[in-house]
Order: C-alpha cells, then sequence, then structure tokens
C-alpha cells in the first residue's frame, strides 16, 4: 500500500486550486491522500494523521499568515505521539518578499524537514517525498 | 379486518396500541405499569385487559414490541481521537438506540477497565482508526478488554486491517465478538448505520435475553428493538416517505425524560449560508443524542448546574434559593409530581431550559472567524435553524397543556449563534404513537407511512392546546 499523506491548508486560509491540484498530483503519484482541504487547523491535521496513521503531513499557505499559524506544530505533533512525523510546508508562507534562504531557515528551526517556496512544480514535492519516505 | 398489536415495554409503563392494516386506522390504546423487575409478562397482560376492555378481543395477525425496560440498552463507545472515532462510535451507538454511559478515547488503561468493570455495559463498541490507518491503539484496547470482567459482547467497527488481529486477541475472553464495518473508514466520513443494525441483532438475540425480558416472548412475536430505535424509524418514515407518497420533510423529534433528555433530528443540515465553511465531522441526516445529565427528576440537578439558578428563577418567577430547593427535593424524591402552581413553575423552568440545552448540544454552531479576505462563518455540527416541526414525545407528555411555552423558552434561551430552529410548530405524540408507528414501519410500511401522516402530516396536528 502506498504512503499516507495529510494535506491541507492551513489557518484561515481558504485558497482552494493549489490544494485540489496537490491532491489530484499526490494521488496520481501513488500516495494515499487524506485531504482536509481549506482552513484547517493545526489540531485537524494532527488528530487526522493520528486516525490514519499517516507518513507525512503537507501544509500549504497562500495568505502570508503561514509563519504565525505554523508555529509550535513540530512540538504540537511530539506531544500527540507523531515523533519524527514528516513534516512539508509551502506556497507563500511568509508576509512580503523576503528571500528563501531565509525563510527556509526560519521554517527549518520550527521544525519542518522541507520547506516549499511559491510556485513549486508538485514534481519537486513528490521526488522529496520519495527520497523521505524510502527508508521509512 | 387484519389486526397487529404493537407493544413498548416502557421504563414506567407498557404501552400497547392495536391497528387494523386494512382501514388502516388505530383501533386502541392502553398501558399498564411495566414490571420488569419480577415478570414483564404481568404487565402485559394487565395491558392487555385494558385494551380489550375498550377494543375486544382481536385476532392479531402479529404482536411486535420494543423496550426501553429494565434500564433500556447501555452501552461503552471507544475509539482513538476524541472529535473523531470517538465522536463516531458514541453518533453509531445513539443511532442503535442506545444509551452511551462512557466514552473513551486513545489508549484504555488499567483504570479505565476498572471502571468499565464498574459501569456493566450491555454492548461494548470498539472503533479506532480509518481503514488502513492505525491499528496499533485498537489492538491495544481489545487486548485490555480482554481482561474486563463480565461477558457483555464487543462490536469490533473500527480499522479493518486491525479486524482480525482484534478478533484473535479476544477469543477467549468471555466476551462474544461483533464485526461491523468501520464506523469511519476515510476521514471524516461517517457510516454508523452497519454498527446500528449489528446492535440490533445482538439487541434481539442477546439483550432480551439478558435482562429477563424474554419472559413475555411467548406471548409476543419478538421485543424487535429498543424504543428509541422504533422511534428514529417511524421518524425516518414520516420524513422521508416512501415511492409512491411524499413525506413530511425535515424534523425534530425531543424526548424528555425523568432521567434523560434525547433529541432526534431527521435533517440534512448543510449550511444555510453557501459561503458558510463546514468544519469537523459530517453528521448523519437521521441523528440521535442523549444528554445523560438532563432529566425532570433524577437528572434535575443537571438542569440547574447547566443553565444556573438564575435562569430558572428567571422562567419560574420565583426566588433563586427557592428553585434550587425544589430541585434539590427533586433529585431526592424522584416520583415527586408537581402539585401547586410553584411547582409546576419550577417544572416548567426544568422541562424549557433542559430542552434548551440538549437541542444547542444536538445541533451545531456558528463560528465568524476574521480572514485577510474578510470574516467568515464556519459552521460545526448541524444547521437546523430552517428546521420548522418539532414532535414532543416521551416524559414532557404530561406537561402537554403547556409544550407550546415550554419550547418557546426554549428557543429563547438559545446562544445567537447555535444553529438551533428559529420557529416551530409543535405537535405532542399523544398515546406513544410514534414507537408504535416506528415498529409496524419494519413490517408493512406503506400502512405505517400513511397512519404516520394521519397523524403528523396534517397542520391541525400542530395546534397544541
Amino acid at each position: 500500500m502506498g504512503k499516507t499523506l495529510v494535506l491541507g491548508v492551513i489557518g484561515a486560509d481558504v485558497h482552494a486550486v493549489g490544494n485540489q491540484i496537490l491532491n489530484y498530483a499526490f494521488t496520481e503519484a501513488g500516495f494515499n491522500v487524506v485531504n482536509l482541504g481549506v482552513m484547517v487547523s493545526q489540531e485537524e491535521f494532527i488528530e487526522a494523521a493520528i486516525e490514519s496513521a499517516a507518513d507525512a503531513i503537507i501544509v500549504s499557505s497562500l495568505y502570508g499568515h503561514g509563519e504565525l499559524d505554523c508555529q509550535g506544530f513540530r512540538e504540537k505533533c511530539d506531544e500527540a505521539g507523531l515523533k519524527g512525523i514528516l513534516l512539508y510546508v509551502g506556497g507563500n508562507i511568509v508576509v512580503g518578499k523576503q528571500p528563501f534562504e531565509e525563510v527556509e531557515k526560519r521554517f527549518k528551526a520550527m521544525g519542518f524537514d522541507r520547506v516549499f517556496g511559491p510556485g513549486t512544480p508538485p514534481e519537486v514535492d513528490i521526488a522529496c517525498l520519495h527520497e523521505d519516505l524510502a527508508d521509512k | 379486518m387484519r389486526a397487529i398489536l404493537l407493544i413498548d415495554f416502557g421504563s414506567t409503563y407498557t404501552k400497547l396500541t392495536a391497528v387494523d392494516l386494512d382501514a388502516p386506522r388505530v383501533l386502541g390504546h392502553s398501558q399498564a405499569f411495566t414490571t420488569a423487575s419480577t415478570d414483564i409478562s404481568i404487565g402485559l397482560q394487565n395491558a392487555m385487559a385494558a385494551l380489550e376492555a375498550s377494543c375486544g378481543v382481536l385476532d392479531y395477525q402479529a404482536r411486535l414490541a420494543c423496550s426501553s425496560a429494565a434500564g433500556g440498552l447501555n452501552m461503552v463507545a471507544c475509539g482513538l481521537v476524541p472529535s473523531l472515532t470517538s465522536k463516531a462510535a458514541k453518533l453509531a451507538a445513539f443511532g442503535a438506540g442506545a444509551k452511551v454511559i462512557k466514552t473513551f478515547a486513545y489508549q484504555l488503561t488499567l483504570g479505565d477497565i476498572d471502571h468499565i468493570n464498574q459501569i456493566k455495559p450491555d454492548i461494548l463498541l470498539l472503533s479506532g482508526g480509518i481503514d488502513g490507518g492505525n491499528s496499533e491503539v485498537i489492538i491495544h484496547n481489545a487486548g485490555m478488554l480482554k481482561g474486563a470482567k463480565g461477558d457483555f459482547p464487543i462490536v469490533l467497527a473500527g480499522n479493518r486491517s486491525a479486524q482480525d488481529e482484534c478478533a484473535d486477541l479476544l477469543k477467549g475472553s468471555g466476551h462474544p465478538v461483533y464485526r461491523a464495518d468501520n464506523v469511519m473508514p476515510a476521514m471524516n466520513q461517517l457510516n454508523i448505520e452497519p454498527v446500528a443494525k449489528v446492535i440490533r441483532e445482538i439487541f434481539l438475540k442477546r439483550i432480551i435475553l439478558a435482562k429477563g425480558l424474554n419472559k413475555a416472548t411467548n406471548l409476543v412475536d419478538g421485543i424487535l428493538m429498543p424504543t428509541p430505535s422504533a422511534v428514529l424509524d417511524a421518524l425516518t418514515l414520516l420524513s422521508k416517505g416512501d415511492k409512491t407518497t411524499k413525506g413530511l420533510g425535515e424534523i425534530l423529534a425531543v424526548d424528555l425524560g425523568g432521567a434523560t433528555t434525547d433529541v432526534y433530528s431527521i435533517a440534512k443540515g448543510h449550511p444555510t449560508n453557501p459561503t458558510t465553511v463546514v468544519r469537523g465531522l459530517p453528521e448523519p441526516f437521521v441523528k440521535r443524542t442523549v444528554e445523560g445529565d438532563l432529566g425532570m427528576r433524577y437528572n434535575a440537578l443537571g438542569i440547574l448546574e447547566a443553565v444556573g439558578a438564575d435562569t430558572l428563577s428567571e422562567i419560574s418567577g420565583l426566588p433563586a434559593e427557592e428553585v434550587a430547593q425544589t430541585v434539590q427535593d427533586y433529585h431526592d424524591n424522584p416520583s415527586v409530581l408537581p402539585d401547586s402552581d410553584k411547582a409546576y413553575a419550577v417544572d416548567k423552568a426544568l422541562a424549557s431550559s433542559a430542552i434548551a440545552v440538549a437541542l444547542a448540544r444536538h445541533a451545531g454552531v456558528l463560528e465568524q472567524v476574521y480572514t485577510p479576505i474578510g470574516p467568515i462563518y464556519q459552521q460545526t455540527g448541524k444547521d437546523l435553524t430552517q428546521v420548522g416541526r418539532l414532535v414532543v414525545t416521551g416524559g414532557a407528555l404530561i406537561y402537554s397543556k403547556r409544550l407550546e411555552t415550554i419550547v418557546t423558552e426554549a428557543l429563547r434561551l438559545q446562544e445567537p449563534f447555535a444553529l438551533t430552529p428559529k420557529e416551530l410548530q409543535i405537535s405532542a405524540d399523544k398515546n406513544y404513537i410514534l414507537s408504535a408507528l416506528g415498529l409496524l414501519a419494519g413490517y408493512e410500511p406503506a400502512t405505517a407511512l400513511h397512519l404516520l401522516l394521519e397523524f403528523f402530516g396534517r397542520e391541525e396536528a400542530y395546534a397544541v392546546v
């Protein structure tokens, strides 16, 4: 059976199109996708990951407030028993135009395994997933 | 004439309804005290004698019964995450007509097993994990339940990948194992009918025997289901109709009893505003909830706790201390009936408050969330604001003269963001016809629908006096 991903758009963000594209691309790539859609809270991501025994959580954020919405996510995963679960984040995750290297550094410090900038094609995420989940 | 006898073994009264299937029409009703603690057939024979006195001796082609006697059907529900499979398991048990005494989430502990030993449930429902998802916790729980005392059946309705291992673990435990499809096969997908069906089978095969209700079985063709199941069946048929006859559409019912308050909704509950975002576990079209802390006597203190003495004082027009004292008296002496204007005022306040809280818990809520693109509404649970009909059944019927004011008051008590009905027409289920016709729905559905519409489909039925 394919690896299980929990997918959703975090916070009060209602951008649904990218979410549908990712859902389609990941499913086509053979992943078992649990798509939570838009306006998903950290708790909902975590609860879905527990029930589905997910291998990774993929967080999207398009409205610039991702940095606030994502704070403490890794700690909550640890607390909920999802220790070491793969955490990805991507989209327009910060306010304004900031150098991507800095943004990536900050999100990695928050415990995200991979950080993707605006306009990343799904194939890139899929390749990373295959690499990161190969030995899990 | 083809006659049928419909029996409801209630916790207090055994109620009979005789129906002429050909006319079709109700021939008569009778009731007598339930005698579950001695021999349930005595109460039934007493009620039969009363029925024969009014409609004569009839040759019944079938005698069907439902029962909430001997404590009803008590269940424990176990799941993984509280808001997901635990909630789904609880909703499934409610839908099967049970009272859920305790819900557990995550791994069961030795303390939890002790608790279950004390509760002595009639049935335990074990769920957890979506199909192909988490199996660790449900397997752990099956292992723990192996050590639970008694011989209550366990229904396995969790992650299908873990079913076999759970069943193996429970082998030789003294608990018969039944399997049903997962209550939540995929994320946020509710699947409660298969479990409800299995629970009904167990009720028929085992629970009747375990509660000593089988003493009545030579007088009836079968105690087919718990009474709330019969009520649900009747309401569903009344709402949906059948292929040839249109039903009434969305409908609510409330059963306000001495110990619990049950709410039924046969309604989609979709948002009224198309821009509202729906959150959380989708709720069933046919939904039942039981509030175990709200009851007119045994749980009068629960009502007081839920709304506060000030609210009861405001509705009854009596000082808060006096109301609190009366509520305490009811709790200490549950068989008391109101005998003064003041006592009636307290009862009315309790009834309004219990219905208000039970409706609010049954219905969903709307929340306003501020986003960069402006405020957005977020709905959790069912939107029942547009449901226009309420049938009041069960214990609350003794207040039938005041039902309209009781319900109006209950609606006035709602918070502005509660998704409870805004306006309701009320009909009283006089003579407990819902449970009787729910039984008939499984026997001759078209006849049951015809009679249901006759009782609850006409406008006059909603003008409560």
